[in-house]
């Protein structure tokens, strides 16, 4: 898998290639301002991109515009977005742009590193994977219509699934078996309405209705 | 033309002193009848007619001196009788104004009979050509001395008010860097010392060959890391929030509406940036507002405007709660009312029993780059 790094942090940096080239990807460019990794984005060879949100010059979201920018010129190029804080506005905006292929974290989950690089794994295979503390404060809200119909489990199941977890890694969370975790995922598309489709797009489909994208 | 319009003006005046001549005498009733209550009611009637009464004068001699003489009594609150009849005992202009009924009358007969009786003497009309304009333009002149404040006392107040919004600013920028203190030391700072201590730990685990031990030391400080980088986290929030540097004042309240558990509509126009401070003021007093709205309200919805327009940027909080909100409860709101007040800015709350609550946030400034940042839609 050959990916595009965009990290201003020299040692942060330093640390993410590392990271990534242990665990099987090739780091094809790894930058550290927003105009070298409008370019580098550019190259037909890259498969993924890894991006801070916040990058020189103006240290604002540039990270977050040129995710959004790429996934207009290439839709569904997966690009993880690492920050040091989330905002559910940007995870909105990566939501957004286009079905799938997205992941918004916290930069320090980095630390548990098996969940991260699968995170990133998830993401270029077309998953979705956004960060705990995103899927809490949407937890907190009140419900709506039709979610409202979605028992308790049900919810729980969908805030995994939200956070890019396979069956078995909700299984495991949840301690019940496999069996039960793909009743309740079945549950909650027939409650949401959700067409027969690709199994990756109907998670997709319920996380992004579950956000009210 | 002029000239019958000043004489218009003396006929006014001259009924007017009459009006002007009671209302007096009902002060004076009122006030000596206050300690029977009777005084109360009577006074509750008083005050706004002398006001109406005053303020047709001040048009009068604005229109006359031709210059614009603005209303310059404090703004009354929006309701509660004792807090009104505080403000209006408190406003100096009310006691002008009961020195200008006992004089003016006087000024007015006097000055509104000449002018009457010089037109009407037919004769004498070429004396009243000449004398009306400087004679009206004297009673405007005295008029505006006791009805409106000079540029000495404007000044003086405005220092004043500059003397005490400075010195709570500097109270409430002292308790902010100690929060932040005491934030850093209990937070980050003592995870950072818990994880040195895990790791040296572990090190001394390593010498020994414990393995295992050293893993979970690890783990342990790990979780730490986690734990002080949160820590962090909120703090910068409470300082500048990122995304307030990211997409300003419309886009930062836009990220705050969506964190609330219940949906907050936003509606945001405005066709450039606040100032930096303005923009992080207001936006921390929106905070604070959404931040009562969950806790206290029951509001089943919410809503946000930004409006800019003629210099003022205004951010109105509404709920559909149960209402009997009170700014002057907690200490946020008060934080709140402080911050802006260091930009001659206001909070004004309208919190009726049963709902619904709605807060104005409102500052004067300009805004920069003139560029729209629309952010509008179901939160």
């Amino acid at each position: 898998m050959r990916l595009v790094l965009a990290e201003d942090h020299a040692l942060l940096r330093a640390g993410l290639i590392q990271l990534l080239e242990g665990n099987g990807f090739t780091i094809l460019h790894a930058v550290d301002n927003a105009p070298a990794l409008e370019q580098a984005l550019l190259d037909p060879e890259a498969e993924a991109a890894v991006l801070d949100v916040r990058l020189p010059p103006t240290q604002t979201d540039e990270g977050l515009r040129a995710a959004i920018a790429v996934r207009a010129a290439r839709p569904g190029f997966p690009v993880m977005v690492l920050s040091q804080y989330v905002e559910q506005l940007y995870a909105r905006e990566l939501l957004a742009s286009g079905v799938g292929a997205v992941g918004y974290l916290l930069k320090d989950r980095v630390s548990d590193v098996a969940e991260f690089v699968d995170g990133v794994r998830r993401v270029a295979a077309g998953g979705t994977v956004l960060d705990p503390e995103v899927v809490a404060t949407v937890m907190a809200r009140q419900r709506e219509e039709p979610l409202e119909r979605l028992t308790p489990r049900e919810q729980e199941v969908l805030g995994l699934m939200a956070g890019g977890r396979s069956n078995a890694a909700i299984a495991a969370q949840l301690h019940v078996t496999e069996k039960a975790v793909a009743k309740h995922i079945n549950s909650i598309f027939t409650k949401l309405d959700l067409p027969i489709d690709e199994d990756d797009h109907r998670r997709v489909r319920a996380v992004l209705a579950w956000l009210r994208v | 033309m002029l000239r019958l319009r000043l004489t218009g003006y003396a006929v006014a005046q001259l009924f007017l002193s009459i009006v002007m001549i009671v209302l007096f005498v009902l002060w004076v009733v009122g006030g000596a009848l206050v300690v029977v209550w009777v005084g109360l009611v009577i006074l509750a009637g008083v005050v706004p007619t002398t006001r109406w009464i005053a303020n047709l004068h001040r048009t009068m001699a604005a229109d006359t001196l031709e210059v614009t003489l603005p209303s310059p009594y404090r703004p009354l609150p929006p309701e509660g009788f004792f807090a009104q009849a505080r403000t209006v005992l408190a406003d100096p202009m009310t006691w002008r104004d009961l020195l200008w009924l006992l004089v003016a009358p006087f000024v007015g007969i006097t000055v509104s009979l000449v002018v009457i009786i010089l037109l009407l003497g037919v004769v004498t009309g070429f004396i009243w050509w000449f004398v009306t304009p400087p004679l009206m333009q004297a009673r405007a002149r005295f008029d505006r001395m006791l009805l409106c404040y000079s540029r000495t006392e404007k000044l003086e107040q405005r220092v004043q008010e500059l003397t005490e919004t400075r010195a709570d600013l500097v109270d409430h920028s002292a308790a902010e860097l100690r929060r932040l203190e005491r934030d850093l030391h209990d937070g980050a700072q003592a995870r950072l010392v818990a994880l040195s201590m895990s790791l040296g730990m572990a090190e001394a685990a390593f010498d020994t060959e414990d393995p295992e031990q050293a893993r979970q030391l690890v783990r342990d400080a790990r979780a730490t890391t986690s734990a002080a980088i949160g820590d962090l986290r909120s703090v910068v929030r409470g300082i500048h929030p990122p995304v307030l540097a990211d997409r300003g004042l419309a886009g930062a309240v836009a990220a705050l509406a969506l964190d609330m558990a219940i949906p907050v509509t936003v509606d945001a126009r405005l066709p450039g940036r606040p100032p930096a401070p303005v923009e992080s003021a207001v936006y921390f007093g929106v905070a604070e507002c959404l931040a009562n709205l969950g806790k206290h309200s029951g509001a089943r919805n919410g809503w946000i405007t930004l409006r800019w327009h003629d210099g003022l940027l205004q951010a109105v909080v509404g709920d559909d709660g149960r209402g009997g909100a009170d700014p002057g409860a907690g200490t946020g709101m008060l934080g709140v009312m402080r911050r802006l007040a260091a930009f001659d800015g206001t909070l004004s709350v309208s919190s009726p029993a049963g709902g619904p609550t709605i807060i104005t946030l409102e500052v004067p400034c300009d805004l920069s780059s003139p560029k729209t940042t629309p952010s509008s839609g179901p939160a």
